[in-house]
């Protein structure tokens, strides 16, 4: 079963969050990028997926900071092809991302394409979906788990509720993942130097970024705090009766 | 063992066992009389399916295999108690157990809580996964100042090597305000490197992970190159091991001295500044790094001694049987991994060992102890009392300021 897999780089939370000038973007200046979690995951899927059912791993991610070392770690843990999407990709919204993406795909001509369900620098989740309509295959969201049967999959996909569901998904088919099968795995550092020397990461111009119908930020700026508590002080008694008071007036009780 | 190096049927005990020739002493390991005293002193020896002398039967019966396939090694805390104890003084923790625990990391083979700690360690250079540009922020708004080399200082007498828990974790930061203090009032000339220090890798090392160890050793190397100064000073007893040991193979060669053996150096200059007597019944713990793996147990207690109001116990494992606290050779990051085998934390044993010859303290020299001991402490109800100190602050609360 061949695999495309599909990575962003999103913001390190572990570094503090700064609004730039424009008040529309992060500031730059400090910020690291970093894989984002759930394409780590899918990565991992994918792994899972060609150590059981072989085929080969395609992995493809923009050019940014950082880019080539995730690549390599892919290729350590089992990646048989790293690709590079090149061009202006700071900043480039999901729209045209999954044109560009699926244009690659097109050639590739993977039976399944993975990517992370969403990133935490877009939560709207667009490219799985957006994929899926470009390349006319089904799109299944949210799976925490893939079994290979014969031209099919089977997905665990988690429902609100505690609800759990297997689908049978017929290829080729895009699947967000939530969840790999069983955790992304530790490489080596060893290992990843040794791909380093060993692997070729192939650069794909991603051509005409057209931000198109896509969203665009237009302001961006941090939680404010709210204004609207009251501290009721007093003994445990007065406190307890002014609650109780404040909920019936609320007709909350 | 007589099949040449190149075969094809050669096995992987073979190749392992051969693995193990290379290192320094490591051809020991054919003296091996198969007496079990390593397993039986192993703190966890009782957990694991294979403990050294189990795992050397393996080998020899060409079945190695199945300690690779057990999570057996992962137990082992890096402590020295088996290499201290062999009668054949095979070095078992720095040949056997590391090497084991290389080959299990490169199989995938690592539990999941290990993990964490080197990816943090791959990824941020402090197993903490904490922002390095945080790294001296706990010397914000302190009464002693703490220079950072670059910023404040080109060159000093003293570099102190602060560390991850040092500069990071909210309970060893407390010892390293403590020896800030105490070094502004022996006036010593030190600066700290802050954003460009890096964890020193060593428990990384002994826990399977060489690569990691080695970028970090190199990282550390050229922040080092960078300032001028004499002598580098640790709080961190395997920081201490790493600058000792394992850094001058790597051309990062520096005098180095950890806190206890620098202070002792000017214990005429330190003693009369020790003025607030304590009424302190003092058990030392022996950190594995300080006392076993490099031999220095007199430098702490002289240091504890020269306390007024100090008196000083010895628990029944002391100087070479000290107990480890477990977080060795990546213990530290495996916690819940070492209960669910053994059920049992080498830090209770420790603490009712302390409560024993009815100490009131418990004074260690070594970061990963104090939050170790502190745990076990509040689960054992005669503890309630009993104190955990770095030597550090017990200095520090002595002087007269």
């Amino acid at each position: 079963m061949d695999i495309a897999v599909v990575v962003k780089l999103v913001p390190d939370l572990v570094e503090e969050l700064a609004i730039d000038e424009s008040g529309a973007a992060l500031d730059t200046s400090y910020l690291r990028l970093i894989v984002n979690e759930l394409d780590n995951h899918a990565v991992e899927q994918a792994i899972l997926l060609k150590e059981s059912a072989g085929g080969q791993v395609t992995v493809i991610a923009p050019d940014l900071e950082g880019v080539d070392d995730i690549l390599f770690t892919a290729a350590a843990k089992g990646a048989d092809r790293l690709i590079k999407l090149t061009g202006a990709m700071s900043g480039v919204n999901n729209y045209a991302l999954s044109n560009s993406l699926a244009a690659i795909i097109r050639e590739i001509k993977p039976h399944l394409v993975l990517t992370g369900v969403q990133a935490n620098n877009d939560l709207d989740g667009s490219v799985g979906p957006r994929l899926a309509a470009l390349l006319g295959m089904a799109y299944v969201g949210y799976v925490s788990g893939v079994t290979p049967a014969n031209d099919s999959v089977k997905v665990r996909k988690e429902y609100s509720g505690g609800l759990v569901a297997q689908v049978a998904v017929r290829l080729p088919a895009v699947l967000g993942i939530q969840a790999a099968g069983k955790p992304p795995r530790y490489v080596p550092i060893s290992k990843i130097r040794q791909m380093s020397k060993t692997a070729r990461i192939k650069d794909q111009p991603a051509g005409d970024l057209d931000a198109g119908n896509g969203a665009a930020v237009k302001h961006m700026f941090k939680p404010e705090m709210g204004t609207h508590a009251t501290m009721i002080e007093g003994e445990a008694d007065e406190v307890a009766d002014r609650l109780i008071a404040i909920f019936k007036e609320q007709d909350i009780l | 063992m007589t099949i040449p190096e190149n075969s094809p049927h050669r096995s992987f005990s073979e190749s392992f066992i051969a693995s193990l020739y290379d290192l320094p002493d490591g051809e020991r390991i054919r003296t091996c009389l198969q007496c079990g005293m390593c397993g039986g002193v192993c703190p966890f020896g009782y957990a694991m399916e294979f403990p050294p002398n189990k795992m050397i039967a393996t080998l020899r019966a060409d079945v190695f295999d199945w300690v690779m396939k057990s999570q057996s090694v992962w137990m082992c805390i890096s402590c020295y108690a088996c290499a201290q104890v062999c009668p054949s003084k095979i070095p078992l923790t720095t040949t056997l157990m590391t090497r084991a625990k290389e080959e299990l990391l490169l199989a995938g083979n690592v539990p999941t809580e290990l993990q964490q700690a080197l990816e943090n360690s791959q990824r941020y250079g402090n197993v903490l996964g904490q922002s390095q540009r945080k790294r001296a922020d706990w010397t914000k708004a302190l009464k002693y100042p703490v220079p950072l080399m670059g910023q404040d200082r080109k060159s000093a007498d003293v570099l102190w090597f602060v560390g991850d828990y040092g500069s990071y974790h909210p309970r060893i930061q407390l010892v390293s305000k403590a020896v800030a203090q105490v070094l502004a009032a022996l006036g010593i000339d030190f600066g700290v490197l802050g954003p460009d220090e890096n964890s020193d890798g060593d428990s990384q090392r002994l826990a399977g992970e060489r690569g990691l160890f080695e970028t970090l050793a190199a990282k550390n190397g050229q922040a080092l190159r960078k300032y001028k100064f004499n002598q580098i000073l640790v709080t961190d007893p395997h920081a201490y091991n790493a600058f000792k040991n394992q850094y001058p193979a790597l051309g990062i060669s520096y005098p180095v001295k950890h806190y206890t053996q620098f202070l002792v150096e000017r214990l005429d200059q330190l003693k009369p500044l020790l003025k607030k007597a304590a009424n302190m019944r003092v058990a030392y713990h022996d950190p594995c790094y300080l006392g076993r793996a490099n031999d220095i147990y007199d430098e702490p207690r002289q240091l504890l001694q020269a306390i007024p109001g100090v008196e000083l116990v010895e628990m029944s494992h002391h100087h070479t049987t000290s107990l480890c606290c477990g977080g060795g050779g990546g213990g530290m990051w495996m916690d819940g991994f070492q209960w669910e085998k053994a059920q049992a934390r080498t830090t209770n044993w420790r603490i009712k060992e302390a409560l024993a010859v009815k100490a009131n303290t418990l004074a260690v020299a070594c970061p990963y102890e104090p939050p170790r001991f502190e745990d076990a402490a509040r689960n054992i109800r005669e503890a309630a009392e009993l104190a955990v100190k770095d030597i550090a602050e017990l200095v520090a609360d002595a002087l007269n300021d």
